[in-house]
């Protein structure tokens, strides 16, 4: 196999594109373009790198941005969204409800309610992306523990929604 | 009773490399850049606090053999380790200057409760909090 590590380096370039740019249209050409990389062939090992595709990276960045306008500021869940990337206050909802487990509106609320501890900003980009998976693998997780790592890397999601991470 | 925290260490792809953006792009000031044999001591300090070193260390054997080495390496290079915080007086200042530089930013500076901060990559994948109190 060739060294890997050049490629990872190519990989982190675009992906720090989506962690930086994410409210803005951004296509898989143009993510490939900033990796240095075919269309194809980027997407296959943005996911053999990271466990998920671009736009999986993509969509939960935003969900993961827009949330923390939401625990941290006053604004509105339309301008969460807006402010997020996405283009329809349907498909934001739809996707937020689907990967925290909660409805925006609800997320927000709760968080006001209960003062959002003081964590430094970059520890809650890294660590806050939600992970509540539309993957079809959750309830077969301890089936593939005897898969390769790598494998498993591809079809698995940590089970925890973000609302159950944060109840424990 | 244990008193301060000394060193830090900071896995880097390559030395050289590391050295250039930390002193060059970041401003620190070399501590020490010494060698045993095949080993090299390369220590460096953010400008207010030359107490402090940052040890820019490759992964390699003798300390891991090679596979381990491999590993570590590609978690750097897939940024998934965070190595510190670091602390300004002048949080978008810092963040216009060193993105002048070519340092490459995951967040821009933003006002948080506690101050304004930004998070930075190093050149080998790691980030960093940058962060005015």
């Amino acid at each position: 196999m060739r060294d890997p590590i050049p490629v990872y380096i190519h990989l982190l370039r675009a992906k720090d594109m989506i962690d930086r740019e994410y409210a803005r249209e951004l296509d898989v050409a143009t993510l490939a373009r900033r990796a240095h990389a075919s269309t194809a062939h980027f997407a296959r090992s943005f996911k053999q790198a990271f466990g998920e595709t671009p736009h999986q990276y993509l969509r939960r960045r935003r969900i993961e941005r827009a949330a923390e306008l939401l625990r941290g500021t006053g604004v509105s869940v339309s301008e969460a969204s807006l402010e997020a990337g996405f283009h329809s206050l349907g498909s934001f909802s739809s996707a937020f409800r689907e990967l925290v487990g909660e409805s925006p509106a609800a997320y927000a609320r709760r968080w006001r309610d209960a003062n959002a501890p003081a964590i430094p900003a970059c520890f809650t980009l890294m660590y806050t992306r939600p992970t509540g998976a539309p993957e079809p693998s959750r309830q077969t997780q301890t089936e593939q523990s005897s898969r390769s790592a790598a494998t498993r890397s591809e079809v698995a999601s940590p089970p925890s929604t973000m609302k159950e991470a944060q109840s424990r | 009773m244990i008193e301060k925290l000394t060193h830090t260490t900071v896995w880097v792809l390559d030395q050289d490399e590391a050295l250039e953006f930390y002193t060059q792009k970041l401003g620190f000031h070399v501590h020490t850049d010494a060698r045993m044999d095949d080993f090299r001591w390369l220590t460096v300090s953010p400008p207010k606090q030359p107490e402090h070193e940052i040890i820019l260390l490759e992964p390699g054997p003798p300390m891991m053999d090679d596979e381990s080495a491999e590993q570590v390496k590609a978690l750097v290079a897939k940024g998934i380790l965070g190595a510190a915080a670091f602390e300004t007086s002048d949080c978008r200042a810092t963040y216009a200057q060193l993105s002048e530089r070519g340092v490459s930013f995951l967040s821009e500076p933003a006002k948080r409760p506690w101050g304004t901060e930004a998070t930075l990559r190093d050149n080998s994948g790691n980030w960093f909090s940058v962060t005015e109190r």
